[in-house]
């Protein structure tokens, strides 16, 4: 009883539990709130801003705040939604996304995401920015143009691996991923079995010679819209 | 060279104890004897804190002083805020380009003099000025940045730069200065004479929570900007859990166009400590960190000389006050340049030997700050005012300003006005009476709370500075008839892609395509819709970015649409045929021909 905490999403009473951030209840109650650098299993990090909610008329981000007793959620409304696809939108132009040969289409959160919000095509300028890949290390490489600074892999080789791998360089808009060498990613102790090498959002860190693999139609956000398993719960 | 690098790294890790969480100590001192952090040091430093090396690269490649190459023996930072290019800062860099043969960014082929371009560096009423290492040079003129290049280059001393030391301390044998104070308007809280240790005793006299219930009845505010009350904030970090508790004083003064706490450092340091002390015994905290920025290196030996003074007084130290048990000091924690580290949990973060990143919200720093623990961030102007309460009592102080706004304010003002400097003002005083009181009767738009506040003309001038409804840290910024806002929005703008941490999308991103959008108008590209694009992306920005830096970085561009319109309006234009005003078509065909490598066979 005592750690039941209710509050509102969207005009809907959920139950949510005292601990747990808004992202997470409304998750658990078959409400999606779409996201990108939060991943389960990872210290939520706050950065991307897609999950941006109103709470009792305040923005915040959904993964990193707590759920409180009576609070009003605004998740889907048109002014939430806008800012949702700004942020995405931004994402967009800040890198350089091919999809159409990337090796992560159709398994891509970015991408999917843009679906999900029938975004065509970005309405801010393209920065078409100078960004590098490497591809030294045997199994793995990174390819820094599509790299959305979501911090996922920062979080998983430092918690999850023990290693520090990757952290940020830099600042402002030449914030960027480095590696713990001097440049490469092959001078560092990074192991194809490494959690990190498999929570990229996107295509910036990928396997090595398993591109393409899955046929057009049957990648994962062919087949279900990106944020549908969750949704999927609550309409059983 | 490597030996000696390593055998220095190592004593230097050793005198801050090889503590992870002093590199920002660390990587100053390598680069301050070696005019750089190399990789290579990093992996010393890495190893010696154990830290990782990339960790020690994210630090060094985020603060603006720090940098993993070579520079001069001799770094000139030239300040390129709008107030100093209103003073004729276009002169000085052409001066500097000529007397050195370098552009900005450069280092002369002999590696000793490297220069460079800096926001603001407090010293708007004194502009244009620069910094040359530690040194502050003002009021400077062509003659004379050819006169200190010649200087510098006969005998490579930037303190003999100074030949005219400035007034009150300035002149100080440990800060020689030629900085000038420019007090224009004195008040009673934060430039009165106080006794030593007079407000102290009386705190240390009452129980902590009468202290802060003291504090609470004066309604103090935070004066650096976000006007959070300071007797809440204290009470909390006094409840808060855990072993240690940390008083932090922002002295990171880093808005454009603020130049206050400068003037508290060098005038009031005293007033300053002693507050700090108190906020010590309130919220039952043994030490106290001053967050001094880069740019104000030039007054550490003083602080820390007034630091010993206080201890020698008993003001510092064990038993302070005579408070049997009471023990507090304070130690100075230098910045590298960033702006960001004003906001309070990135200055936590830098102080923890981190990238200056703000942190997530909740916890928030009452809970877990400093390490982990409880702790209060207040502004150095807070402090001041807590002394001054302590020692006048609450019902004294609660009585001056306005009702929501207590106590007095200090103003930087400068810009298009003829007095210049430091105001100490009652809250609740009409923008008016302020441009008044600086001779700046003229002005065609002020800039309230610098590049982060607002952007106000004529009809707001009979409105109030306070909380409510001006509200600013401290800037305020003039602009005559003569110029143009919205070069100055770009400007701001500028300075907001440069300082953003770059941690979250909206301001990371945002930023530059504000200030893409505004420059393009500026241009003479601009069309209708670029005012509606500017106020929903300005309005995303705002509304979804996580720490306060994102939060108010589009208000230049929000507030002059909304009091300037007409200045936008006037610049945009109608396109032609329905084609956009913003293509060039030789201009894209010339980039794709960079990008090709060749010349296009029809065009």
């Amino acid at each position: 009883m005592s750690d039941t905490i209710n509050f509102i999403i969207d005009g809907v009473e959920i139950q949510g539990r005292e601990g747990q951030t808004i992202l997470e209840a409304a998750e658990a109650a078959g409400i999606y709130i779409p996201r990108l650098c939060h991943l389960k299993g990872l210290t939520p990090h706050g950065s991307c801003r897609v999950c941006t909610v109103l709470v009792n008329g305040r923005p915040q981000a959904s993964c990193t705040q707590p759920v409180a007793e009576g609070i009003v959620v605004e998740s889907e409304s048109e002014r939430v939604q806008q800012i949702r696809r700004d942020i995405i939108d931004m994402l967009f132009v800040e890198g350089n996304h091919f999809c159409m040969f990337c090796e992560k289409s159709g398994n891509c959160e970015l991408q999917a995401m843009a679906y999900r919000f029938g975004i065509p095509t970005p309405k801010f300028p393209y920065q078409f920015p100078k960004r590098g890949v490497d591809a030294s290390h045997p199994d793995i490489f990174v390819d820094h143009n599509r790299c959305i600074l979501c911090g996922r892999c920062v979080r998983a080789s430092r918690d999850l691996d023990g290693k520090h791998v990757f952290d940020f360089v830099d600042r402002g808009p030449h914030k960027r991923v480095a590696v713990n060498a001097e440049a490469r990613l092959a001078d560092t102790n990074l192991d194809a079995s490494d959690k990190a090498t498999e929570v990229c959002p996107v295509g910036a860190i990928l396997r090595k010679r398993v591109g393409y693999a899955v046929p057009v139609g049957k990648r994962l956000y062919d087949e279900k819209p990106i944020g549908s398993d969750i949704e999927a719960a609550k309409t059983k | 060279m490597s030996a000696s690098l390593q055998a220095a790294v190592q004593e230097i890790c050793q005198a801050c104890g090889n503590d992870r969480t002093r590199v920002m100590d660390i990587v100053r001192e390598v680069q301050s004897r070696f005019g750089c952090v190399t990789g290579e040091a990093m992996d010393l430093i890495a190893k010696t804190v154990s830290a990782h090396r990339v960790e020690v690269e994210g630090v060094v490649s985020f603060y603006a002083f720090l940098s993993d190459q070579p520079k001069g023996e001799v770094v000139i930072r030239l300040c390129n805020d709008v107030i100093d290019e209103m003073a004729g800062s276009e002169r000085i860099v052409r001066a500097f380009r000529e007397a050195l043969g370098i552009d900005f960014g450069q280092t002369t082929p002999d590696g000793r003099i490297t220069l460079e371009h800096t926001p603001c560096i407090g010293m708007c009423d004194q502009a244009p000025a620069a910094m040359v290492n530690d040194v502050i040079v003002t009021r400077l003129s062509s003659d004379s940045v050819w006169a200190m290049v010649r200087e510098l280059k006969a005998h490579m001393d930037p303190k003999r730069l100074v030949q005219k030391l400035g007034d009150g301390n300035n002149a100080h044998s440990l800060v020689h200065a030629m900085v000038e104070n420019n007090i224009r308007r004195s008040g009673p809280v934060i430039f009165a004479d106080l006794t030593p240790g007079d407000a102290l005793k009386k705190a240390v006299a009452m129980s902590p929570q009468e202290v802060i219930r003291d504090i609470k009845t004066s309604r103090l505010r935070g004066r650096g900007g976000a006007g959070f009350p300071t007797g809440i904030k204290w009470d909390y970090t006094r409840s808060a859990e855990g072993a240690k508790r940390y008083v932090l004083c922002n002295a990171d003064e880093g808005e454009p166009g603020t130049f206050k706490d400068r003037v508290i450092l060098t005038e009031k340091a005293e007033l300053l400590f002693e507050g700090m002390a108190i906020a010590g015994y309130a919220v039952g905290a043994e030490t106290g960190i001053l967050y001094l920025r880069a740019e104000y290196a030039y007054l550490r030996a003083f602080l820390e000389d007034v630091l010993n003074r206080q201890r020698s007084r008993g003001l510092l130290g064990k038993d302070v006050g005579g408070k049997r048990g009471f023990d507090f000091d304070i130690r100075i924690q230098m910045g590298a340049g960033a702006y960001i580290c004003g906001e309070e949990t990135a200055l936590i973060s830098s102080c923890e030997g981190l990238r200056g990143d703000p942190k997530n919200r909740p916890p928030f720093p009452a809970q877990k700050g400093y390490l982990g623990c409880p702790t209060t961030v207040n502004n150095v102007e807070t402090f001041c005012c807590v002394a001054r309460i302590l020692d006048k009592g609450p019902g004294w102080f609660a009585q001056l300003g306005s009702q929501g706004s207590s106590g007095t304010k200090l103003l930087s003002i400068s810009g298009d006005c003829k007095s210049p400097g430091v105001y100490e003002v009652p809250f609740g005083v009409k923008l008016r009476e302020v441009l008044k009181m600086a001779g700046a009767e003229e002005a065609l738009a002020v800039q309230v709370g610098g590049p982060s506040g607002q952007m106000v003309g004529e009809k707001d001038y009979d409105r109030s500075i306070c909380y409510d409804d001006l509200a600013t840290g401290g800037s305020v910024m003039v602009f005559g008839p003569q110029r143009n806002l919205l070069h100055v929005v770009s400007k701001f703008l500028e300075f907001f892609v440069e300082e953003s941490c770059g941690y979250c999308t909206p301001c990371r991103v945002g930023n530059v395509l504000l200030k893409e959008r505004v420059d393009r108008i500026l241009a003479g590209q601009g069309e209708e819709a670029d005012l509606a694009y500017l106020q929903d992306l300005g309005q995303t920005v705002k509304m979804a970015s996580r720490c306060g830096l994102g939060q108010t970085s589009a208000n230049p561009v929000l507030s002059t649409l909304k009091n300037f319109r007409s200045m936008y309006e006037s610049l945009l234009r109608k396109p032609i045929d329905g084609k956009q005003l913003s293509f060039d078509i030789h201009q894209a065909l010339a980039d794709a021909q960079t990008v090709v490598g060749r010349q296009s066979v029809h065009f």
